[in-house]
């Protein structure tokens, strides 16, 4: 069976920010790893000669012509957000930098200037 | 991270940059992202437009609404590239989008939809010309394809990150297709790594101005730039740890940036400190940069293939298609057109300065002389420009106006000054030069009776003149043009009154 370790499942919580109790991680665990072996089995079916593939369909280069399609106004855009302002998304607050090692204080391509 | 380390590292006091090229060899990186220009978004067919009301550009997959499916823009494709040709990459054949996962609100969907292992284009070089026209070449790792994220806005208490109540989210930027350009590692820059990091941010601006695919404004963040420096000892071979210092975006920050990180690391290796590799925040105001955060497994972005889009397959005819359609490239024209045109070196740097080379290539194409196009571009048309806060290409002058005009000189209708105010009376919209000149009665005179008379007349008012002109002294003639001119209201030509005067003194033969 796949070893899927207890601070394995712990960080990818950390990761996808999900606070989780120490029971579940335990929980977590286990059933990870009942799922990893279950696809480990494609791995037993397809041999070297069969490449690696992310889309069950014989297709390439499907593309869209630059061409303005529809569009939401601010309203419809907003129209499930929990908490709006200024016709912006309102978010929680962004742990500070420096303390919180998460993804969540990236300033990712451009999004701080 | 120890954060006490951190302050005492903080604290060195930077070399000075001659001292730190003593003893250190820098080594540099650059990640340039280039927004491109497309009517749409990268994924979506919401419009990919600059300063509109916040969320109004994006439809149901820019917001990652659960059951949409990304469909991609053909044309972003094409422009990457064309990008990658004009790198001299290598194009793949075969290569696929990746999820690249974060959780944080400029993203909707908690993932970037980028490339990973298998960019559209790798392993190039650009040649970069310095200040003084020597070329230092960089290498390219890859240019891959991208979508940029939201704008966040952080309220509250600080209006930094640190200590905000909370953040605004504007997804107008979620989407919009960008280029990410990766250098490799670029050693043997010595004392001129400032100037190489400037100049090559620059030329990656001319190319994508010039293959028309991006609208390449800094200002807008259209260009934007992340620099890596680490330093090496003199002698060694491995390279040193790595600052990057995010969203460095003018060519003289990214030239001060490089500068400081260079005196900053140098200080810390020469006081027996080491290097954290972390992201560095660029200040604009003290031209230094401030600790980011390190390094560590937040950078774990468990990427994987994107499942909703089918893989990317470039054939030759494709690829060689698209080669065949990209423009010279800016450094080769720049000294193509500097050779044809024989301007001095300053004479063409400030026409680059000025972002009038299109102009007056064209004025040029149209027949004018590249110094009557020049005269006229850095001159006048500058100057009616600047008085009214608009740039000279902005101005509404066409190539063709000014070959017009200067038609109007040669041919002896108007003199210079007469063609300055011609010009300004056709930006302000009174029609062609040679309407204008007519409407408003601006023909030089050189009818004989009429200029006759005003020379005439300027004699008998300046007798000492005239004398001086009898007496030999041909060049007192100068004192008879004023007054010619203003009875003419300076539609007089100067070379024509001198002939009236000779010929009145029976002097001329």
């Amino acid at each position: 069976m796949s070893e899927i370790s207890r601070a394995d499942v712990e960080h990818l919580a950390t990761l996808a920010h999900i606070a989780m109790t120490d029971a579940e991680l335990e929980k977590m665990a286990s059933e990870l790893a009942v799922i990893v072996d279950s696809v480990k089995r494609v791995q037993e079916a397809a041999g070297e000669d069969v490449p690696a593939t992310s889309h069950p369909l014989p297709l390439t280069n499907v593309f869209r012509e630059d061409i303005v399609g529809h569009v939401f106004t601010a309203e419809e855009s907003l129209a499930s957000a929990p908490d709006a302002e200024d016709s912006r998304f309102k978010v929680p607050a962004i742990l500070s930098e420096d303390h919180d090692a998460g993804p969540s204080s990236v300033p990712h391509e451009g999004g701080e200037r | 991270m120890n954060t006490t380390t951190q302050a005492a590292m903080d604290a060195v006091e930077p070399l000075s940059f001659d001292e730190a090229l003593e003893a250190f060899e820098p080594v540099m990186g650059f990640e340039v992202h280039v927004e491109l220009n497309t009517a749409t978004k990268m994924f979506s067919s919401a419009p990919n437009a600059f300063g509109d009301e916040p969320n109004t550009n994006v439809n149901e997959v820019d917001l990652g609404m659960p059951g949409t499916l990304p469909a991609v823009n053909g044309k972003a494709v094409e422009s990457a590239i064309k990008l990658g040709l004009a790198l001299n990459c290598s194009i793949a054949e075969h290569c696929r989008f990746a999820r690249k996962q974060y959780f944080y609100p400029d993203t909707p969907k908690n993932w970037q939809t980028s490339q990973y292992d298998e960019p559209i284009a790798f392993d190039g070089h650009l040649d970069v010309e310095l200040d003084d026209g020597e070329i230092f070449r960089v290498d390219i790792e890859r240019a891959h394809m991208e979508e940029d994220a939201g704008k966040l806005t952080h309220a509250g208490t600080s209006g930094r990150i640190q200590g905000a109540d909370y953040s605004l989210v504007d997804y107008n930027r979620a989407g919009v297709p960008l280029i990410e350009i990766v250098t490799k590692p670029i050693t043997g820059a010595g004392k001129r790594a400032p100037e190489i990091a400037r100049a090559y941010v620059s030329a990656i601006r001319d190319i994508v101005k010039g293959l028309d695919i991006s609208d390449a404004r800094m200002e807008r963040g259209n260009v934007r730039c992340d620099a890596n420096v680490s330093l090496m000892r003199r002698g060694a071979e491995v390279f040193g740890t790595r600052s990057e210092t995010k969203n460095v975006n003018s060519m003289r920050a990214v030239e001060h940036a490089v500068t400081y990180e260079i005196r900053r690391h140098a200080g810390i290796l020469s006081a027996g400190g080491s290097i954290v590799q972390e992201t560095r925040h660029w200040k604009e105001d003290t031209r230094t940069t401030s600790s980011g955060r390190p390094k560590s497994d937040a950078d774990d972005y468990r990427y994987f293939p994107e499942p909703d889009l089918v893989p990317i397959v470039t054939t030759t005819e494709w690829v060689e298609a698209l080669r065949a359609e990209l423009p010279e490239p800016p450094a080769q024209r720049r000294r193509r057109l500097r050779e044809a045109w024989g301007y001095s070196e300053a004479e063409f740097r400030d026409v680059i300065a000025a972002g009038l080379l299109d102009e007056i290539e064209e004025t040029v194409g149209q027949g004018a002389s590249p110094a009557v196009a020049r005269k006229w571009w850095m001159g006048e048309i500058s100057r009616l420009a600047n008085a009214r806060g608009v740039d000279p290409a902005a101005l509404g002058v066409e190539p063709v106006t000014i070959v017009e005009l200067n038609r109007l000189i040669e041919g002896g209708t108007v003199n210079d000054k007469i063609a300055r105010q011609v010009l300004e009376h056709h930006v302000d919209g009174e029609g062609a030069p040679a309407d204008i000149v007519r409407n408003r009665g601006l023909e030089v005179v050189s009818d004989d009776g009429a200029l006759t008379a005003a020379v005439e007349k300027a004699m008998a008012e300046n007798p000492d003149v005239v004398e001086k002109v009898k007496g030999g002294k041909l060049k007192a003639i100068g004192a008879l043009i004023g007054p010619v001119m203003k009875e003419t209201r300076g539609q007089a030509d100067a070379g024509k009154v001198k002939e009236i005067v000779l010929q009145t003194l029976g002097m001329d033969s």
